[in-house]
């Protein structure tokens, strides 16, 4: 089959590999139709996640067509459509039945390595490094699912792939995201980052009541999706100052919650985004926290800083002073996909959002060498890239 | 973590094993000669280092050894012990588990089922109520084998064994299942002392090369709390 592996920085090949093939009781093996690169994919292109392996296979935002089960499975049978959530869940552990799905304790045959690198491991993740799991992703024509009576979700024949691909990643963190900032009707919702999380997170803050979303960016083909979606811009290529600029447009009080929709490869004009890139070019820093820092320092008194951003280990120069001091509350994590998707599914049936709306570039798999890169230098308006297998 | 524990220091007798003298040969030689090969001052350290193990293995007295009051040697201790005091390696290792300590005790006192979660263990056949036969992967491909028999136990709570005499492994342990504080399952701990073939000083090189036990009996308790939560084990086609 065909499936997009990662060989290094900026190096990914599609290959004919060998189909997967049911491992355990309760795996499933799904035939992908649809697939997506997601900016979290960019972080491996990048080659700033460890432990990633020259041949493994990418991709966890992908959903298709159940072709086998598990002697264990059955909640599923061949022919299902389905959707599958990006972090691999147990379903019977503390944290799933606490609905902390990305925080299972069993699906990481590696946890040690996140062990000694966090002090206790999250799930496994379909194509996201050997710290991750290991595990194959679904930028290929069938993927291994394991766990299957968790994490697959059925879908309706009468939505598209278009309208429910999302719900395997970015809707869901999105608006968990904004369902961290606990925002109180009328609040004032700051996003750092229009890409497609920071979309979707614009999105939900409104479903869930927010007064006003404000958006920072620079891409204006993204601040038009952002605007288009409910948002005010700011350019902050072309304000002199993010915070002041912020903190005018609250009446002097800062943004009620702030979300950092950027993560680890944060650009920037000021000092600080200088220093990181510096330190991050010499391996010296694995996180750019440019976007983070700001996030914190603009927020107002008691605020709410939630980060579905994605990092991966130290950072530094991080006004955690101003965190304490103005005793703000930070909330962060990778999705309980699972938890979001059924709500969020009723959502794009009942018509309240339209995930199509993001979607900038449609090809097939062997477009996934070309959609990498213009993804990650932001070339031709890209936001989103979709992929078919046909 | 690997701990040698320790006896009365022994001056005049060797206070190397036999296996662990043949290995400091071994190695001493390859250390030696890779070191004289290098023509430089590192390499003349090297040589030297590997000239000492040598003379270890050769006189059986290890001076390391003698300082911290190790000795491997055999010295005919009583046969009520199988990994006498003052010997071998001991790991302690626990895991938290979802799940009622009765279901949990009775998966493990099916000794059968133990090479299901044991990476190591390659099959246990029990023997009677309180004896079994155990056949575990050993270094460089061969296999290790003993007879263990159960000394205390507890239903629902602990249980103990160790190896008998003339085992290839001598070994000794124990499983503890211990309800949670609030609600939060069981407790599963594990103590295992063992006497390594090639000594203590063939386990901190197997360390070194990957093999080490605390995370290897980690590791199993870990593939213990899958197979009784998730009911399978998380794996990665290759």
């Amino acid at each position: 089959m065909k499936a997009v592996r990662w060989y290094g920085k900026g190096d990914v090949r599609v290959e004919d590999v060998p189909e997967p093939k049911i491992v355990n009781p309760r795996d499933a093996i799904v035939r992908v139709t649809s697939t997506a690169i997601c900016g979290s994919d960019l972080h491996l292109y990048g080659g700033y996640v460890p432990t990633m392996m020259k041949g493994d296979i990418l991709g966890h935002e992908f959903m298709g067509e159940v072709v086998e089960v598990g002697a264990a499975i059955t909640t599923l049978k061949v022919g299902d459509r389905v959707v599958v959530p990006f972090p691999i869940a147990c379903g019977r552990c503390w944290f799933c039945e606490q609905q902390l799905f990305s925080a299972c304790d069993n699906s990481n045959p590696n946890a040690w390595v996140l062990e000694a690198m966090y002090g206790y491991s999250g799930a496994g993740i379909f194509g996201y490094s050997h710290m991750y799991g290991g595990y194959a992703g679904g930028q290929a024509e069938y993927v291994r699912v394991p766990f299957a009576d968790v994490g697959p979700f059925k879908v309706p024949s009468t939505l598209s792939d278009e309208q429910v691909l999302f719900l395997t990643d970015i809707f869901p963190t999105g608006y968990m995201a904004a369902e961290n900032c606990d925002i109180k009707p009328g609040d004032t919702v700051a996003v750092w980052g229009c890409g497609p999380v920071g979309l979707f997170a614009i999105k939900s803050a409104q479903l869930l009541g927010a007064g006003r979303v404000i958006a920072l960016d620079r891409f204006p083909e993204r601040m038009r999706l952002a605007r288009e979606w409910g948002a005010e811009t700011v350019d902050y290529s072309d304000v002199d100052d993010a915070f002041d600029n912020l903190k005018e447009m609250t009446g002097g009080r800062g943004p009620d919650c702030c979300i950092d929709a950027v993560g680890m490869e944060a650009h920037g004009r000021t000092l600080d985004a200088w220093y990181d890139r510096f330190k991050q070019a010499a391996r010296l820093e694995l996180d750019r926290a440019h976007a983070l820092r700001q996030a914190l320092h603009s927020c107002r008194k008691g605020g709410t800083v939630s980060i579905p951003g994605v990092y991966g280990g130290f950072i530094d120069k991080v006004p955690f002073g101003a965190a304490f001091g103005k005793g703000l509350t930070l909330k962060m994590g990778q999705t309980h996909v699972h938890k979001y998707l059924p709500q969020l599914l009723e959502r794009i049936e009942k018509g309240d959002v339209d995930p199509t709306k993001i979607i900038t570039h449609r090809g097939t798999l062997d477009d996934a060498p070309r959609f990498y890169e213009i993804f990650r230098n932001k070339q031709d308006e890209c936001v989103k890239c979709v992929l078919t297998t046909g | 973590m690997i701990e040698a524990t320790t006896p009365p220091p022994s001056a005049a007798n060797p206070n190397v094993s036999n296996p662990e003298r043949w290995l400091s040969v071994v190695a001493g030689t390859a250390v030696a000669a890779y070191g004289l090969t290098r023509r430089s001052v590192s390499g003349l350290v090297l040589a030297a280092l590997g000239g000492g193990l040598v003379l270890r293995g050769a006189t059986g007295q290890c001076p390391v050894y003698n300082s911290l009051g190790i000795s491997t040697a055999t010295d005919g201790e009583g046969d009520q012990v199988s990994v006498p005091y003052g010997r071998g390696i001991r790991v302690e290792k626990s895991v938290t588990i979802n799940a009622p300590p009765e279901q949990l005790y009775t998966f493990w006192r099916n000794f059968e089922n133990l090479p299901r979660f044991m990476d190591h263990v390659k099959s246990v056949s029990v023997l009677d109520d309180k004896r079994s036969h155990w056949v575990a992967k050993g270094p460089a491909g061969s296999d290790a084998e003993w007879d263990a028999e159960i000394i205390n136990e507890i239903p629902n709570e602990l249980i103990g064994w160790r190896s008998v005499n003339g085992s290839q492994v001598d070994n000794a342990g124990s499983v503890h299942f211990t309800p949670s504080i609030g609600g939060r399952g069981t407790v599963v701990k594990v103590v295992l002392r063992y006497d390594p073939p090639a000594g203590v000083v063939g386990a901190t090189i197997a360390k070194l090369f990957g093999q080490d036990p605390a995370h290897q009996v980690m590791e199993d308790l870990r593939t213990f709390k899958q197979l009784m939560e998730a009911g399978e084990i998380p794996r990665v086609m290759v």
